[in-house]
């Protein structure tokens, strides 16, 4: 007995070592979607380009699609737009955009300058889509399969590195399933 | 000293001050008022992670303080209105998480240190009555030692 209470203070160490060990390198500000596994939330907005066009979450159904949530207020969304362009053209991948709490013609002009590698963009000035989606900070990026369900969503910068490790896998999953 | 504890006790009132938040919401009453102070002040902002939704500035604490607000207008409870931003944002944004699986732990570890200390302390006075109260504190070498130790004491003094 009092041999095993020498041992005490190390066995504590050891497994506070290990649980401080496991916090290592994680980013807590990068949160894990509440959506993930739910579907895209039931909205009605215009298109960024034609104010006439209401767009809603059928938008989603039929095949796997990048939701990518920007503004051109939002200095990391200018980072990431190349590698949108470069997803977008060179990897034929299905990106609609949510212009999250901006100006129809501040995204315009951003579009008209740098590219624009979306399929469909829905205007949401006052941010009620990007509420409902809980986004917490542009630009975040979720993955959304064909049956319009959310499967994952990527806070921060997208970039060649992120769409390979983390994106990709997620997005090939979802197509096999889909 | 007293001058850095005084300046340090400036700094972190002065701090309280400037976090506070001020928006223009109308209430019918002041027990209204003071469910909405509460409800914001349990909530936490999932963008500046170390405040409530009440002290943040943040953009989005805004966008959740008019949601409960507008909540509130519609008649929710306060556990719909806490269920409805917890189901956006996730369980994050509660600073009360609720009791499940994953934070039977969190919430057990209180009770778990309380037990150890008190099996601790019954372990001790458990010892020390099975040693008896008649079972004399120092041996009788050991006694013998503080004698001289004394004797000696009483000779240089």
């Amino acid at each position: 007995m009092k041999r095993f209470l020498l041992f005490l203070p190390l066995l504590i160490a050891l497994v506070v070592g290990v649980v401080l060990f496991a916090g290592i390198g994680k980013d807590p500000t990068k949160l894990e979607s509440a959506l993930v596994g739910k579907p895209v939330p039931e909205f009605s907005l215009k298109d960024l380009h034609n104010a006439d066009v209401v767009l809603d979450q059928s938008l989603f159904r039929g095949q796997v699609t990048l939701l990518n949530v920007w503004g051109t207020w939002c200095p990391a969304c200018k980072d990431e737009h190349d590698d949108l362009m470069w997803l977008a053209e060179e990897k034929g991948v299905n990106i609609i955009g949510l212009n999250y709490k901006d100006n129809r013609e501040d995204a315009l002009l951003w579009l008209d300058r740098l590219g624009d590698p979306y399929r469909k963009i829905i205007y949401d000035p006052r941010g009620t889509l990007g509420f409902d989606l809980g986004v917490y900070g542009a630009p975040e990026t979720f993955v959304i399969d064909a049956e319009g369900v959310v499967r994952y969503r990527h806070v921060g910068v997208v970039n060649k590195a992120v769409w390979e490790q983390t994106l990709l896998p997620v997005f090939n999953d979802a197509q096999g399933n889909g | 000293m007293v001058r850095i504890v005084y300046l340090m006790l400036v700094l972190l009132l002065s701090g309280a001050a400037a976090a506070e938040v001020a928006d223009v919401y109308d209430f019918s009453d002041r027990a209204q008022e003071q469910r909405y102070q509460n409800l914001i002040a349990e909530l936490r902002c999932p963008k500046c992670q170390n405040q409530n939704i009440a002290d943040s500035n943040a953009p989005i604490s805004k966008d959740m303080r008019d949601a409960v607000y507008r909540m509130m207008k519609d008649g929710a409870s306060n556990e719909e209105i806490v269920e409805s931003l917890v189901g956006r944002f996730g369980e994050f944004v509660r600073y009360k998480p609720e009791f499940d699986s994953r934070t039977f732990l969190l919430w057990a570890t209180p009770a778990i240190t309380v037990l150890g200390g008190l099996l601790v302390v019954a372990g001790v006075v458990i010892r020390s009555r099975r040693a008896g109260p008649e079972s004399p504190a120092l041996s009788a070498e050991e006694k013998a030692r503080v004698d001289k130790m004394l004797a000696d004491r009483d000779r240089w003094s």
